[in-house]
């Protein structure tokens, strides 16, 4: 029985996974991802994809809120950037992906790190306001966007889909060839920023959230730093907007306004602020509720009449509770309760 | 010169009713630092209950108005009393979030009752116009305006005068020094959600008359009650008042004086929230204590 923390080696001491049971269970989740697309319908894959793109888009926002302690209700515009940037390329310079996503990431970035110049002033709430109005501009240029020559909604070419000059459809069907994209895109992004948080970057940034005076004064250089969580967080964002991009072939703003922004603060205060696992729970926890109600409403459609007329209400309001709900009773989120089960058994039958 | 006339009294009847909307903002954040963004499904909420007072239920319209204030303030404590309370001592971004979760939630709850269509606006301000200074004016922008100004005027009085308002401005003042005189703090949450409310339910029954109807998109006046209490300062209840009159004008201008596609009406008071939160982060006539790092 694991009783402790007792590292013996130094490898041991900096590995990311160091007991035997949690190498075990990376490598079964790992093995069911592998094993999960040859047995799953396109709707299944569908809901698979689309949580591993909001897991990745969640994970950049927690890099910014969870861990530097930067509120920000702006996380839709980044993916809008991101997605728009990755559409133009491919419409207009017909560019295939694996151009345009890198292109799309880094150019969001820049774009993240121009709307995070308030936060060298503002901090807490006077932070989330600001970046409320970064928001609401982006979408603004977005729908005004025959000023600057970006149309409303804009169709990706399905030839823009491929990969070193494969085109993707060899892989299989849409959602199958993309599985393995998003997955490989998640496994990365997972393992860097697991890893950031153990540089001199990501100490700096848990530093400016736990007290960023006492940070400044042990030679953190805030406004750096700042703007270099922004710059991540918003690259991961327009990595996942890219991909949606790609991924559903047509975009238009209406996917990207302020009800995003909440959606991903709602999926990483649901998941875990301040963990790489907590946004992936997180994500699927909201990709899945509402696909789920549905599904229960359709089931229900001849007992309860009308059910299904319902169904955008009972999603809406099920998303409001569930936030509600988690923050009084859990508001360390979903990583909490898994490690509360695995406490349970680890320490049974002595609980104390 | 008309022109200039007629969208200056059309920015001021729609700044006064932004500016009743801020109010309720500010006194919950005065009074407890709780930022509201469900400020504008507040005000939802109450243009629907007097819909639904005065058209599905057919009360006579001054007696259905009292009966939706009334419930409506009942709505904003109940919030208070179920889901803010629990959140005492919560770090910033849960109390955000969970306002968030709140205006989901109540956007649902209406939604689900009198569904997407818009609904017609029950009659009971006058339609017909005036001509000021040149240009015509609908009589229900006067009378939002007017009514506007007059419950600012007895909210004033309530500040000044009577014991509950004085408990309010002494727990927005110092909240230790104010449990310590015997003030009960949470009473005083209590009737901020309540006023709070109030004044939304106000504000979205003038909205109401002024759009000619009732649909979800006024809960979208919720987000431009940010522009208007950065401007004025976050804490400062005249602030909200001349915020909300300067926002409801720079819309109307900038959206009547520059090209209509441009859209300037919807963007700019973000724009000059971005603005003034850069230069002078604590607004007008905040207090001046916002940290720098």
């Amino acid at each position: 029985m694991q009783s402790g923390t007792f590292h013996t080696t130094y490898a041991s001491d900096v590995s990311l996974r160091p007991y035997w049971p949690q190498r075990i269970r990376i490598v079964l989740v790992l093995v069911l991802a592998l094993i999960f697309p040859w047995f799953a319908d396109r709707y299944w894959l569908n809901l698979a994809n689309t949580i591993a793109i909001a897991a990745i888009g969640a994970i950049g926002l927690n890099i910014l809120v969870g861990y530097t302690g930067q509120i920000s209700v702006g996380h839709g515009g980044f993916l809008a950037v991101g997605a728009y940037t990755a559409g133009l390329m491919a419409v207009n310079l017909g560019a295939p992906m694996w151009i345009t996503i890198p292109v799309a990431s880094f150019v969001t970035a820049a774009v993240g790190a121009f709307f995070g110049l308030p936060s060298l002033r503002l901090k807490g709430l006077y932070l989330a306001i600001a970046t409320l109005a970064s928001q609401e501009i982006i979408i603004w240029l977005l729908t005004h966007g025959k000023l600057l020559g970006i149309g409303e909604s804009l169709s990706l070419p399905r030839a823009s889909n491929n990969l070193f000059g494969l085109p993707l459809e060899w892989l299989g069907n849409n959602d199958f060839a993309f599985y393995w994209v998003c997955l490989t895109l998640l496994i990365l992004t997972v393992i860097f920023v697991s890893n950031l948080f153990r540089t001199r970057a990501g100490r700096a940034f848990v530093a400016i959230r736990d007290q960023d005076i006492a940070a400044q004064v042990i030679g953190v250089d805030l406004f750096r730093y700042k703007l270099l969580a922004f710059a991540t967080s918003s690259f991961f964002a327009g990595l996942a907007g890219a991909l949606t991009a790609h991924y559903r072939g047509v975009i238009s703003w209406e996917r990207f306004t302020i009800e995003t922004s909440i959606l991903y603060l709602a999926m990483i205060i649901i998941g875990g602020l301040g963990s790489v696992s907590g946004s992936i729970y997180g994500a699927a926890f909201m990709i899945l509720l509402p696909a789920l109600l549905s599904n229960v409403a359709r089931a229900l459609n001849d007992v309860v009449p009308n059910i299904t007329t319902y169904l955008p209400y009972l999603q809406q309001g099920a998303f409001g509770l569930a936030i509600i709900l988690f923050l009084i009773f859990e508001p360390e989120g979903i990583v909490k309760m898994w490690r509360n089960v695995k406490d349970y058994f680890r320490l049974w039958p002595f609980s104390y | 010169m008309d022109r200039f006339v007629q969208l200056a009294l059309s920015g001021i009847a729609n700044g006064a009713i932004l500016a009743l909307v801020a109010l309720g903002f500010v006194l919950i954040y005065k009074s407890s630092d709780v930022i509201n963004f469900a400020q504008g499904e507040l005000l939802l909420i109450g243009a629907y209950l007097t819909y639904a007072m005065v058209e599905q239920f057919g009360i006579w319209w001054p007696a259905g108005v009292v009966l939706a204030v009334i419930l409506s303030a009942v709505v904003g404590v109940l919030i208070e009393q179920l889901v803010l309370r629990p959140m005492i001592g919560e770090p910033a971004i849960s109390v955000i979030m969970v306002t968030i979760g709140l205006s989901s939630l109540l956007r649902a709850i209406t939604g689900a009752i009198w569904g997407v269509t818009p609904r017609p606006a029950p009659q009971f301000l006058p339609t017909d116009t005036v001509t000021i200074l040149g240009a015509n004016v609908g009589i229900d922008r006067i009378w939002a305006f007017g009514l506007a100004i007059a419950l600012f005027g007895i909210l004033t009085l309530f500040f000044r005068y009577s014991r509950e308002g004085i408990a309010m401005r002494a727990v927005a003042d110092d909240q230790q020094a104010a449990l310590s005189m015997g003030i009960s703090v949470k009473t005083v949450w209590a009737v901020a959600w309540a006023i709070a409310a109030i004044t939304a339910t106000v504000g979205g029954i003038l909205l109401m008359s002024i759009f000619g109807g009732v649909s979800g998109t006024i809960g979208r006046v919720g987000l431009l009650v940010f522009p208007v209490v950065i401007l004025g300062g976050l804490d400062s209840i005249p602030g909200a008042i001349i915020g909300g009159l300067i926002i409801g004008l720079l819309q109307s201008f900038a959206g009547g004086y520059l090209p209509p596609e441009w859209g300037m009406g919807e963007v700019v008071p973000f724009v000059i929230l971005l603005l003034i939160l850069l230069v002078r982060p604590y607004g007008l006539f905040g207090q001046r204590i916002i940290e720098r790092v």
